[in-house]
């Protein structure tokens, strides 16, 4: 595997991450307040297709997006509407969000483009265009030719559509929301004891519509970039699923902002390698897991070595990601010392997964953490119960 | 209760009437929607020429989902529909079961085999007009990589991939062939943000020409190709318009002659009928958007080859045959 391989893979999940991650963070402000929504996916597929169609219509993808986003906000504000305002159940509420967004969208573009329930192509102006940073290539044929830092620079910083880089801006703006603003603390603490919350004379359902309608804003840019950046149009239930695996991203990060980047990546890196390799040797795969390992605790150790070095975290925070770091490397470094004739490469590289398993990866890792393989999630206390002011 | 009893008179004169009048044709379409800009599409427009030439009508059913096949095919043959086109090679499996329950109507299924006395089966030899554009994607690659990708993991379109590798091996026999296919269920036809995210891949193990065999997923890898400035070469329909300039050429289907000539024909022989190069089933596009793409040479090679295949001088191996390739594949 050379270097350019992996370049690709890491630009590649970057751009299949960016829709999870929208989706992710919203679910992260709905349900720190309190409010479960598993009407990502229908939020997502209404939004993609608002855009598309109003990206088309207008030749400007900013109106696209504006629309897209209306039509989130306001399959939130009907969520908000049974859920808070009425008391209903939030996953129901959630599953027919789902349902009338598959329909709907599906219904409206027949009607509109007769065309099978897709939107036209976009093109030009009625689509976000790669985002070319100074001085780098965009094609990936010049960038082959570069040096290994212009093809990092070329290939993985530069070249995504602007929703890329603002969902990656979005992480820090949430954290610090969340834990740093005064929105941000009443936030969670309507999500954990809204009954505190009412107590302190703060409106419990005005903060909860606030959460649920950030939510919808997220929702509308992850479904925007779905059909106007990482494709050109809409199609029938093109979100494919990825609201539930933001979902499940967001269990995975324990309803937090950086390790639901951490978690948006993982899953993007595991749809991009399913992508780029099928039927992959069982070395090659190998390989490519524990790179991903050693390159996530590098990162992360060097975060918390930081956070450390400022006063703040414990020195025993260390210890998960060094012993990633050192599990890794001592596979890259272990196996040739381990196997000098090279028969055991030899073996694993015979073997060779089926597509069908690569392709199905994110969705085991999916029902792997859902089955708290990966330590304890706990969500927030008081969320999927409507607050009652009196009892 | 006198306008209600005629109100049912009417009904029923209607009934009358309409199976009196000569039955009207009918025609099924695939999952991937009647606006595919690809087969299913092809097929609408031999129904839409039927009906503008001839001034008839016809009943046409979009499938949704798989479960909906037999009972679609059974309200039309109810209805009194004949014949009933079934697009798609999917829909053989239904129309095994259905075709014998209704032995006064024929059936006409496109890319699928049947065998039955009442159902003609129409297959294309894809893998010889998907030779052509190997032969062309050959001759017009720069990096000598190209590559395919398929829409759903079957053997029909295993059959486009291997006929275009050799195609593209008897161009240039030091080529390498890149070949992809979407996914394994149905959802693949679909699916163009995956073909996209395909066809970069390609793109950076040195593909320059790029054909998708993957319905509506071959848009997002048509998009893509233009994107980063390669060629492609499209699918079933004439698809040059797509990306003008961009588009190399087109493997071109002719499965709307298929469906005009089973809505015309006065009698539907039953068996098996192949349109293969010789009777124009399929072929490559030449018009307006990819004449500066195309060489003389490269018209003239690919004419030979053609005339060569219908005479049996050359044979393009057909991977259905015995489910192997003789050209290798990464």
């Amino acid at each position: 595997m050379d270097f350019m391989t992996i370049l690709q893979l890491s630009d590649s999940s970057l751009r299949l991450a960016t829709p999870l991650l929208l989706a992710c963070l919203a679910g992260l402000f709905s349900e720190r307040a309190g409010i479960f929504d598993i009407g990502l996916e229908g939020k997502m597929l209404a939004a993609a297709f608002f855009s598309a169609a109003f990206a088309f219509t207008t030749q400007n993808v900013w109106i696209g997006l504006s629309v897209g986003i209306i039509a989130s906000v306001t399959l939130s504000l009907l969520h908000g509407l049974a859920s808070i305002t009425f008391r209903g159940n939030q996953l129901i509420s959630g599953v027919a969000i789902n349902f009338l967004a598959s329909g709907m969208t599906v219904v409206i573009a027949q009607t509109w483009f007769s065309q099978g329930g897709r939107t036209p192509a976009l093109s030009g102006p009625a689509r976000f265009e790669e985002f070319v940073l100074p001085g780098a290539s965009s094609r990936i044929r010049d960038i082959a030719q570069q040096d290994p830092l212009g093809q990092v620079y070329s290939e993985l910083l530069s070249g995504h559509s602007i929703l890329v880089y603002i969902a990656l801006l979005i992480v820090p703006l949430t954290w610090w929301i969340l834990y740093r603003t005064r929105f941000g603390l009443r936030l969670r603490a309507v999500g954990e004891n809204p009954a505190a919350v009412d107590t302190a004379g703060i409106s419990v359902v005005w903060l909860r519509f606030a959460a649920v309608m950030i939510c919808g804003v997220l929702c509308g840019l992850a479904g925007a970039y779905l059909a106007t950046g990482l494709s050109a149009g809409f199609v029938r239930e093109m979100s494919a699923g990825r609201g539930f695996i933001a979902l499940a991203a967001l269990i995975f990060a324990k309803w937090r902002p950086w390790e639901a980047l951490g978690a948006c990546l993982l899953f993007g890196f595991l749809d991009a390698v399913g992508n780029r390799f099928q039927n992959i040797e069982l070395l090659t795969f190998l390989n490519l897991v524990f790179l991903f390992v050693v390159l996530v605790g590098a990162i992360m150790l060097v975060l918390r070595a930081i956070a450390i070095a400022r006063g703040k975290g414990k020195t025993r925070a260390l210890t998960g990601p060094a012993i990633a770091l050192g599990v890794g490397l001592l596979f890259s470094i272990g196996l040739p010392m381990l196997d000098p004739d090279g028969g055991l490469s030899a073996t694993l590289n015979n073997i060779v997964l089926p597509v069908q398993f690569m392709q199905a990866l994110p969705y085991i890792l999916t029902v792997v953490i859902l089955a708290g393989f990966v330590g304890r999630a706990i969500p927030p206390r008081a969320g999927g119960e409507p607050y009652v002011k009196e009892r | 209760m006198t306008t209600m009893k005629s109100l049912l008179g009417a009904a029923a004169a209607l009934a009358f009437s309409a199976a009196g009048a000569l039955a009207e044709p009918a025609i099924i379409f695939d999952l991937g929607g009647k606006f595919d800009r690809s087969f299913n599409e092809s097929a609408f427009n031999g129904a839409e020429r039927w009906a503008e030439e001839t001034g008839g009508t016809y009943r046409e059913i979009e499938l949704q989902n798989d479960a909906q096949r037999e009972q679609a095919m059974r309200r039309l043959a109810e209805a009194g529909a004949n014949p009933i086109v079934m697009a798609g090679f999917s829909q053989a499996s239904a129309l095994e079961v259905v075709a014998p329950d209704y032995p006064d109507t024929t059936f006409v299924i496109i890319d699928g085999v049947v065998d039955a006395p009442n159902v003609q089966s129409i297959i294309f030899s894809e893998h010889e007009g998907s030779y052509l554009v190997g032969m062309l994607a050959g001759m017009a690659s720069e990096t000598g990589t190209v590559s395919f990708v398929g829409g759903m993991d079957i053997p029909l379109i295993s059959r486009f991939a291997c006929g275009y590798a050799q195609g593209v091996v008897a161009a240039d026999p030091e080529a390498t062939v890149i070949a992809n296919m979407t996914g394994t269920t149905p959802a693949a036809w679909n699916d163009p943000v995956r073909g996209g995210e395909l066809t970069r891949g390609q793109i950076g193990q040195g593909s320059d020409v790029v054909f998708a065999a993957a319905g509506g997923t071959g848009l997002g890898v048509l998009q893509t190709a233009a994107d980063e400035g390669i060629l492609s070469i499209g699918v079933d329909a004439n698809q040059n318009y797509l990306h003008p300039g961009m588009v190399l050429t087109s493997m071109i289907k002719r499965v709307d002659v298929a469906v005009y000539d089973a809505f015309s024909a006065d009698t539907i022989e039953p068996g098996i009928f192949v349109y293969g190069l010789a009777e124009d089933g399929v072929g490559y596009a030449l018009d307006e958007f990819n004449q500066e793409l195309i060489t003389e040479e490269m018209i003239a090679a690919v004419d030979a080859a053609r005339e060569q295949i219908i005479a049996g001088e050359l044979s393009v191996h057909n991977f259905t045959d015995d489910g192997t390739c003789p050209v290798e594949m990464q």
